[in-house]
């Protein structure tokens, strides 16, 4: 069966040119970055280019990056690094759950945490990040692109306001990585989380930027590495591999590669909103990264959709999976005032690099029909159409 | 059969997964699905429930088991989320109608609202032309009454006709039961024979979201957490000639034919007779008591017949575990029917299903009223 996938937003394929940067540190190059003969010494060099890589893509100095285990390592150092009981910190409502959980965990622990509200579009206001400060906050952490909705957050004025303030400003850029810009001084931020698996390198890598001079607990205790702020032997063919995908996303911004992504999204998004009735886009007319599209299907339940596409062989999502792997609905847009049947009928179409045209073509022939199978079978639906 | 597109109710237990198996053998396209119903970590840690979360509705180990023998036979499998539904139609008025002083079975309003309403739709739209399940029950076309019927199985020791009496025609004609001409036995062998590792796991028998079966904890922690309190039910224990006894602590506690925690003592054994929830009292007496010739059933759901105009000879279950007992079955009202039984009954309890037999045929069934 033809299989499509457009689910990049949860993980990507480790790119070809990725995977064959990782190779020679499997078995060829296998040495501890911390010995000090040839062996540790070809690691160490390998680990540090890819360090000056990542630098590269954050736009900061090498000594700024930390390399972690991926998104929520990098959220969870961030946060937990930095505040202490009596702290009080300010977050959004639409987080990914690696931040919003560790908040639930500072509250428990003591801290005060403020949960800054969305507009229906998605966005954080500012200015209600200005009104929550207040003398004892010591970090804010909002994130820079939805995994949802790929809605993009005005980091650079909320980063803007911590540097006036004085306050530490964290933005999870897991879900930013290689579809936008990811400039640190731009933002203005302290601390900025990505994670390899959404950006074509391999699950269970990530990189926390830190700016020099921050203060930052370490939650893992052993040897030195990673400058005292990451313990534990390097994941060097993970480390490299990160490291030439951060090449690779600081390209494609460049190469028109990102821009193609974007025009085969914007197809999905013209064509199922002109075919079919009763849909539309999530966040529509907040920004977004470009590889990412929401769409509302009304009557039908998106968990439905999914199944019946996955069957049909295109891979899309909704909602977030809880431990047995149903579908809870949406805390994202349930936070942006959505009614939660229509947060149920959405679903998240994500697209990749290696996605091509006739991808777009394939799932363009697959939607409309079961979409409206759906419908026939919907109760809701029939309800509706009956007293029209 | 021909080659079909079946989805296949999978609870993690070796009844579904041997029905996912068979048919993946018989050649065709199965899809598993499995209902995730209700949280077990909502209550866990309220007053009495669990630290942990426990219990086997929809607990991770058996969407484990499910994935694993999806695996094991090469099917794609889904995990459904109807939790929402599950605690409006089944959970909720579970509660209700214990704190009205009935006897509810949730198995039947899962079966009716959840497996072959929702996951049948569902299956539907996924595209399967039916929906299987490890029920033990027969379902066939009879032509000459041009109805769907519903019988009891090969293995009557595990019939379970008595929970599906709410299935409609419609809902019969997209149904299938592979194991209905099976013993148990022979159902655990033809699991190990398709190598699942579960051929061995034991059966679940208590209601699945109640942890331990405590249902007076349940209700407690259910209600806590909802924020609500639970009502005062509280009132007298009353013989069948209206003398006071004593009182009692809440009508939920109590069901009928129940003999221990009456909180009072006499000579011969009292057993709880009638639970009267408008007055709030308890009606106990003597096991004799217990008996009664008739029972009125409202909510009617007819399968082998469209209408009674006439009385009718059935057999008549009263609840999951009684014999069949000889009756006549006539309307009594809009969606009410009258039993008379032949010989009176022991514990005919309200909130439970009267299923009425023609032989191995379910004629139809409703709620005790």
């Amino acid at each position: 069966m033809r299989r499509v996938y457009f689910d990049n937003n949860a993980t990507t394929p480790v790119l070809p040119e990725i995977f064959e940067a990782m190779r020679p540190y499997f078995s060829e190059h296998f040495g501890n970055a911390s010995s000090i003969h040839h062996h540790g010494q070809e690691t160490r060099a390998a680990v540090e280019r890819a360090r000056e890589s990542v630098a590269d893509l954050f736009g900061c100095r090498s000594a700024e990056v930390v390399f972690t285990s991926g998104g929520t390592e990098g959220d969870n150092l961030a946060i937990f690094g930095l505040a202490v009981a009596g702290d009080h910190v300010i977050t959004s409502t639409v987080e990914h759950h690696a931040v919003l959980n560790a908040c639930k965990r500072l509250e428990s622990m003591g801290c005060e945490v403020t949960y800054i509200p969305v507009d229906g579009r998605g966005l954080v206001d500012p200015a209600d990040v200005k009104r929550a400060l207040r003398p004892n906050t010591k970090l804010i952490t909002i994130m820079m692109a939805n995994n949802e909705t790929g809605i993009l957050q005005p980091v650079e004025e909320i980063g803007a306001i911590a540097t006036e303030a004085d306050v530490y400003f964290h933005t999870d850029g897991v879900q930013a990585a290689g579809k936008v810009p990811l400039d640190v001084k731009k933002i203005g931020c302290d601390l900025l989380s990505i994670s390899g698996h959404k950006m074509y390198a391999q699950q269970g890598i990530g990189a926390l930027y830190v700016r020099k001079g921050t203060l930052l607990q370490p939650m893992l205790y052993g040897g030195s590495h990673e400058r005292s702020r990451r313990a534990g032997t390097e994941n060097v063919p993970a480390i490299v591999g990160l490291g030439k995908a951060s090449e690779l996303a600081k390209a494609g911004l460049e190469n028109g590669e990102v821009a193609k992504i974007a025009a085969m999204r914007d197809q999905i998004e013209r064509t199922v909103l002109d075919s079919i009735e009763a849909t539309g886009v999530n966040g529509d007319g907040a920004p977004r990264v470009p590889n990412t599209t929401n769409i509302y299907f009304d009557y039908i339940e998106g968990e439905a959709l999914v199944i019946a596409l996955d069957l049909k062989g295109l891979a899309v999502s909704t909602g977030a999976a809880c431990s047995s792997g149903a579908i809870e609905p949406s805390h994202v847009l349930t936070a942006m005032g959505m009614r939660p049947d229509r947060a149920r009928a959405s679903l998240r179409f994500s697209l990749g690099k290696q996605n091509t045209p006739e991808d777009v073509d394939f799932a363009l022939s697959l939607i409309p029909e079961t979409v409206n199978r759906l419908r026939e079978l919907s109760p809701v639906y029939n309800r509706t159409a009956a007293s029209i | 059969m021909p080659k079909q597109t079946i989805a296949v109710a999978m609870s993690g237990g070796v009844d579904s997964s041997t029905v996912a198996a068979m048919l993946r053998a018989e050649g065709h396209e199965v899809v598993g699905l499995t209902m995730q119903l209700w949280n077990q970590r909502r209550l866990a840690g309220h007053a009495g429930m669990p630290e942990t979360s426990q219990g086997r509705c929809c607990s991770i180990d058996d969407v484990y088991d499910a994935r694993r023998v999806a695996e094991t036979i090469g099917i794609p499998y889904y995990v459904v989320n109807h939790e929402d539904r599950f605690e409006r139609d089944v959970v909720r008025p579970f509660v209700q109608e214990y704190l009205s002083g009935r006897t509810p079975i949730p198995c039947s309003l899962c079966n009716n609202h959840l497996k072959f309403d929702q996951l049948l739709i569902v299956a539907q739209q996924i595209g399967a032309d039916s929906l299987a399940t490890g029920h033990y029950a027969r379902v066939e076309f009879d032509q000459a009454r041009g109805r769907w019927l519903l019988k009891r199985p090969a293995d009557t020791s595990k019939d379970q006709t008595y929970f599906l009496f709410g299935l409609t025609q419609e809902q019969l004609s997209r149904t299938l039961f592979p194991l209905g001409d099976m013993t148990k036995p022979e159902v655990r062998e033809l699991a190990k024979k398709h190598g699942l590792a579960l051929a061995e796991k034991p059966d679940s028998q208590e209601i699945c979201f109640v942890p331990g079966g405590d249902y007076k904890n349940f209700i407690d922690a259910y209600l806590a957490e909802e924020g609500e309190s639970l009502p005062d039910t509280a009132g007298e224990l009353v013989t069948t000639d209206g003398k006071v006894m004593g009182e009692h602590d809440g009508i939920h506690n109590f069901t009928v034919g129940q003999r221990k925690g009456l909180g009072v003592a006499t000579g011969s054994p009292l057993y709880v007779i009638q639970i009267k929830g408008d007055a709030r009292q308890v009606v106990v007496g003597n096991q004799e008591d217990l008996y009664t010739p008739t029972l009125r059933a409202h909510r009617i759901n007819l399968i082998s017949v469209d209408d009674l105009s006439q009385p009718m000879r059935v057999t008549v279950k009263i609840r999951h575990r009684h014999e069949a007992a000889p009756a006549t079955l006539e309307k009594s009202g809009d969606n009410e029917v009258l039993v008379t039984f032949d010989q009176p009954q022991r514990a005919v309890t309200p909130g439970q299903a009267a299923v009425f037999y023609d032989g191995d045929v379910v004629v139809g069934g409703g709620w005790i009223a």
